[in-house]
């Protein structure tokens, strides 16, 4: 399902972050309006796309466990509601700083990511998938019961960030600190993929045992993988819980998971640009069902205690019409839209 | 009294575990048969018991008829979802096949959801709802008739499989697909057939749930705890399925009661998984699965 890049002329081409001086203005250009954003746009916008952002960061995590390394997991939710609570439980009990409780919200995520690493040495394909299920639903349950430290259903408020005395309590300056980190994630990952342990990783996903006969700890790689997407996705629940300032059980369920995985199918396995366009798509897709269903509510009231049935249902279509139609994702769609302007206007 | 408690929970257990074991019984038929792991089963559960109800208390069919009308309207849906969804994937990465059955299940999900609404609602039951004594214990009279109605079910299906013709060239074409073609055997029928005989199970399981539980959109969620039995037993076997099934429904519903004081409410919720858990650091290919030998 990965998409190769393009044709490349030597080595040092191929180990390349930024293919072409063309890339790395229109990266120079797509940071300076990211900046200018919140100044343009709404308290609602610039909330929705602090949204994204964390998705963005989470959906990377992801993409590193189960677009690069292949091992698939219906957990991912887990992990970030293991980071979100770490940083809740650390900020509102123990006073812990913004900027102590996110990286330990990261490192808590990543030791239970060791934990769920080591069954899925000897696990493969479906009984990976169920075994990360049941490590999803016995999280969300200990979120949900373990009352005198998640305070179940009523949920843990969190006071604002704080970042060397500089308070971020409006969306807007929150923002800076998503994109900051959303950024960061994205040119993380795309150097890990370019190094040797990110293809090693790919080797593992394509296969294993070959992988392993050709010198690769397969042990050691496949638990790398668990820690660092892990230790992202802890980060990116972190933020979601510093972001929402209220967190609860529901945010971090099972059909979460699945959205997870939805963001990297639609936008492209195993590619960086991949994941951050999946995490938007799969973000602003809702807000679009909203926007459409909400005057439909309106106008039918007996429709309205039934109109979530529609973004359920939409999700589930979408899902199904990439995998049928585009299986290389939204990234599938930009690659070919870029071979055809290629030689343009000369048809070969 | 201890033992009565104890005689109680073991037959809810059974129960429950017997529905468990029927979506158990349709995850693992499509998965040998077309190596394709529907994780829209539970939804396709759900669905049968809302068409179910729809027929007997809207349209006031008896409840036989109903049961039976709807049997056939999901043997329907089954076949074209599987032609039109689900055909093209077959081959295809395991987690390309996982996604489209997740989607799958999403509509099914929010289908339903916006045709019956969220509320929760009552499939009347034609079994009498006083229970019935055994050994000084109270049983509700429709868990025994899901009990026995499973175990009727499953030496059908054991019949099925062992002597029709459908059922040896189900077997065959899971064995090894290619060689099926190569013998005649119209394989694209076989794969829609395991779907048409898979929605059946699930309806049946679907209209046992609803009939000591009741209906609701997320009653899928219920159903997805026939994946632990499913990989308890192994994948590919069915046996396997049914044994899975009847020791989760058991261990959970004793775990609920004894447990409880230790482990807080609502450990049975989650018994399943962690059983699940503890069998995959063991026996990494269920109880009775075909371990693979894999080369390069």
């Amino acid at each position: 399902m990965a998409v190769t890049r393009f044709c490349t002329r030597s080595y040092r081409q191929d180990l390349r972050v930024f293919p072409s001086p063309a890339a790395k203005i229109l990266l120079v250009l797509g940071g300076l309006f990211l900046l200018c954003l919140p100044f343009m746009a709404g308290r609602y916008v610039v909330f929705v796309l602090c949204v994204c952002g964390v998705s963005v960061i989470g959906a990377l995590g992801l993409n590193i466990l189960t677009g690069y390394t292949g091992l698939i997991s219906l957990g991912h939710a887990a992990f970030m509601g293991i980071g979100a609570y770490t940083a809740a439980v650390g900020a509102a009990k123990a006073g812990l700083p913004f900027l102590a409780a996110l990286p330990l919200a990261g490192i808590v995520a990543a030791a239970a990511g060791a934990v769920v690493g080591v069954p899925t040495l000897r696990l493969k394909g479906l009984y990976l998938v169920v075994t990360t299920l049941a490590f999803q639903f016995i999280v969300e349950h200990v979120i949900y019961h373990w009352e005198s430290l998640t305070q179940s259903d009523r949920g843990i408020s969190l006071p604002p960030a704080e970042i060397f005395g500089l308070k971020l309590d409006t969306y807007e300056s929150f923002y800076y600190v998503i994109v900051i980190l959303a950024v960061a994630t994205a040119l993380f990952t795309k150097n890990l993929a370019m190094s040797r342990t990110g293809r090693a990783l790919v080797a593992v996903r394509d296969r294993d045992i070959a992988a392993e006969i050709i010198g690769i700890h397969l042990a050691k790689y496949k638990i790398l993988a668990f820690v660092v997407s892990s230790f992202i996705a802890g980060v990116a629940g972190a933020l979601y819980a510093y972001l929402l300032g209220l967190i609860g059980p529901d945010h971090f369920t099972f059909n979460q998971s699945v959205l997870y995985i939805a963001m990297i199918i639609v936008g492209g396995m195993g590619t960086v640009l991949g994941s951050i366009i999946g995490a938007l798509f799969m973000v602003l897709l809702p807000e679009v069902i909203n926007a459409v269903s909400g005057p439909l509510a309106s106008a039918y009231p007996i429709l309205a205690p039934r109109i979530g049935g529609i973004s359920v249902t939409v999700y589930g279509l979408v899902i199904i019409l990439f995998l049928l139609l585009e299986p290389n994702g939204l990234f599938g769609i930009w690659i070919r839209i870029k071979r055809y302007w290629k030689p343009w206007p000369f048809t070969y | 009294m201890g033992f009565q408690i104890f005689f109680q929970l073991t037959i809810t257990g059974l129960a429950w575990g017997s529905v468990y074991a029927c979506i158990a019984l349709g995850f693992v038929l499509i998965f040998k048969s077309t190596d394709i792991f529907n994780f829209a089963q539970p939804e396709l559960m759900m669905l049968g018991a809302y068409m179910a109800f729809t027929l007997i208390t809207m349209l006031r069919l008896p409840f036989v008829l109903g049961f039976f009308l709807a049997l056939i309207l999901m043997a329907l849906i089954a076949a074209v979802v599987e032609m039109m969804v689900i055909r093209p994937m077959v081959g295809e990465p395991v987690l390309a096949v996982i996604m489209v059955t997740l989607g799958l299940a999403n509509v099914l999900r929010g289908m339903t959801g916006l045709i019956w609404g969220y509320e929760e609602l009552q499939l009347p039951t034609p079994f009498p709802s006083d229970p019935i004594m055994l050994f000084g214990a109270a049983i509700n009279q429709a868990e025994i008739y899901t009990i026995l109605a499973t175990a009727v079910l499953l030496v059908i299906f054991f019949l099925f499989f062992k002597y029709s013709q459908a059922g040896i060239s189900m077997r065959a074409a899971a064995e090894d697909t290619k060689t099926a073609f190569l013998m005649g055997i119209n394989v694209k029928r076989v794969f829609t057939g395991s779907w048409v005989i898979a929605s059946l199970v699930a309806t049946i399981a679907g209209v046992f749930l609803a009939s000591f539980t009741f209906l609701e959109p997320i009653m899928g969620h219920t159903g997805l705890k026939a994946l632990p039995a499913i990989i308890l037993g192994g994948l590919d076997s069915i046996h396997g399925a049914v044994i899975g099934g009847l020791i989760i429904g058991v261990a959970e519903n004793l775990a609920g009661f004894y447990l409880e004081d230790y482990l807080g409410s609502g450990i049975n919720e989650i018994t399943a998984y962690v059983i699940v858990l503890i069998v995959m650091m063991i026996r990494p290919y269920g109880l009775f699965g075909t371990k693979e030998i894999e080369r390069v």
